[in-house]
């Protein structure tokens, strides 16, 4: 199978850089799977799970907000916060859903207060399947 | 002629200076050391993050439909320069050229009758700004308070950069910070970070292949402009950190080896006093004798 150039970076370090066979990763309209030579494409992310498959193993990588892109040299994430899921602290997003409660409450106009309360929404569905 | 306790006391107190210099090395090449990993760390974020939007920048421009951040205002009247300097001295000449070069841009620009605006970060490029061009200071961050960077405190200071921006307070933004090269060499630097300029070459990585947008491109770079100057910001402030160290740890190595140099010439002269005065009673005692 055809290897699909990946990196993951976010703001503090590079999490992740290499040959994969799948990225898996949470759109705002929707998950997607990534193979190789994908469409040039970019999406914003949602608060969720990216699942990278490499040589028949997974790895998880929570992460919480930022954009994806998919350029002829392959995939790139840019993450605002990411955090392998093994070691992933619930308290900070317990912490970030307190955060975004309280935007929501905070928010003046509607259309602030639709986004935001989306983005809450996202964040608790994220709590919820990290959970399981 | 200082007495010789004088002088002792001068030389215990160069030795003591010596010490807290040679501390404050120690120190600043231990801080570097994580300084310089969090700066080498954040560049690929915001070196991608500069070629991913120069990609999407060059599908959309001239339209427009493209946000403001992207295309600018159309003028270049107001320049608002964001001058990053550090919150302490006792860096040699980091701070300094910093300003320096923020006021070569300042006095180039207004000689071309440009309107020019300042933003500080930082106490010490604050102060040194506060003299010369007080009442053109609009904002003033301090991050003394803060132990560690985090994107938090460069997301804050987009904001209000940001602000500036849609109230109409400028046209041209541009970031004044030093780039650490090497613990003897950092480069004042300036980049303009609104409208953002991207390397002609880079929009050519998709071959002629369009993206797709997912929600519309709009959407995307609303959110990814203001992310992108907070990205720079925060790189800009990391590769301060690291520059501080470094010129501070350079600046202590000379101080110390200054004062080393200083605690030879006074150990000398005071040697040669008390020798002088040795000789001096020897003479006197043989003089009384010989006068018997």
């Amino acid at each position: 199978m055809a290897q699909l150039h990946f990196e993951f970076i976010s703001p503090e370090r590079v999490l992740f850089s290499g040959e994969v066979d799948q990225v898996d990763l949470p759109g705002v309209e929707g998950d997607m799977g990534i193979l190789a030579d994908h469409a040039p494409l970019v999406t914003a992310l949602r608060p969720g799970v990216v699942t990278i498959y490499r040589g028949g193993s997974r790895e998880l990588i929570v992460v919480i907000g930022g954009f994806a892109e998919v350029s002829p040299a392959g995939l790139t994430i840019l993450a605002d916060h990411a955090q392998p899921q093994d070691n992933y602290d619930v308290a900070l997003l317990a912490a970030e859903i307190k955060d975004a409660e309280e935007d929501v409450a905070d928010a003046t106009d509607e259309a602030q207060r639709d986004k935001l309360a989306h983005r809450l929404e996202q964040l608790k569905a994220l709590q919820a399947a990290l959970a399981q | 002629m200082p007495s010789l306790k004088d002088l002792r006391n001068r030389i215990a107190a160069t030795k003591a200076t010596q010490k807290i210099t040679k501390a404050m090395q120690m120190v600043a090449a231990s801080k570097l050391r994580r300084a310089q990993a969090a700066a080498e760390a954040a560049r690929p974020y915001a070196a991608r993050m500069e070629k991913v939007l120069g990609n999407i920048a060059a599908s959309v421009t001239g339209l427009d439909t493209a946000p403001r951040l992207l295309r600018g205002t159309g003028s270049d009247r107001v320049h608002l320069l964001l001058v990053c300097t550090a919150e302490r001295g006792l860096c040699g000449p980091f701070n300094t050229a910093i300003v320096r070069l923020a006021r070569e841009r300042a006095t180039a620009l207004m000689s071309e009758g440009k309107d020019v605006k300042f933003f500080c970060v930082g106490r010490k490029g604050y102060d040194q700004l506060r003299r010369l061009y007080g009442s053109q200071i609009v904002e003033h961050v301090d991050l003394r308070a803060v132990r560690a960077l985090h994107f938090e405190h460069a997301k804050m200071i987009a904001e209000k950069v940001i602000a500036l921006f849609d109230k109409f307070e400028f046209d041209v933004c541009t970031l004044f910070f030093s780039r650490f090269r090497s613990v003897i060499a950092q480069i004042p630097t300036a980049q303009q970070i609104i409208p953002p300029v991207f390397d002609a070459k880079v929009a050519d990585a998709l071959g002629g292949a369009v993206y797709e947008f997912e929600p519309e491109a709009e959407d995307i770079l609303a959110d990814l402009l203001p992310r992108n100057i907070a990205v720079q910001i925060f790189r800009a402030l990391l590769e301060n950190a690291a520059s501080f160290y470094g010129a501070q740890m350079s600046a202590m190595d000379n101080a110390t080896r200054n004062a080393g140099d200083m605690i030879r010439r006074q150990t000398l002269f005071y040697n040669r006093t008390r020798q002088a005065m040795i000789t001096k009673e020897l003479i006197e005692i043989i003089s009384g004798a010989e006068a018997l």
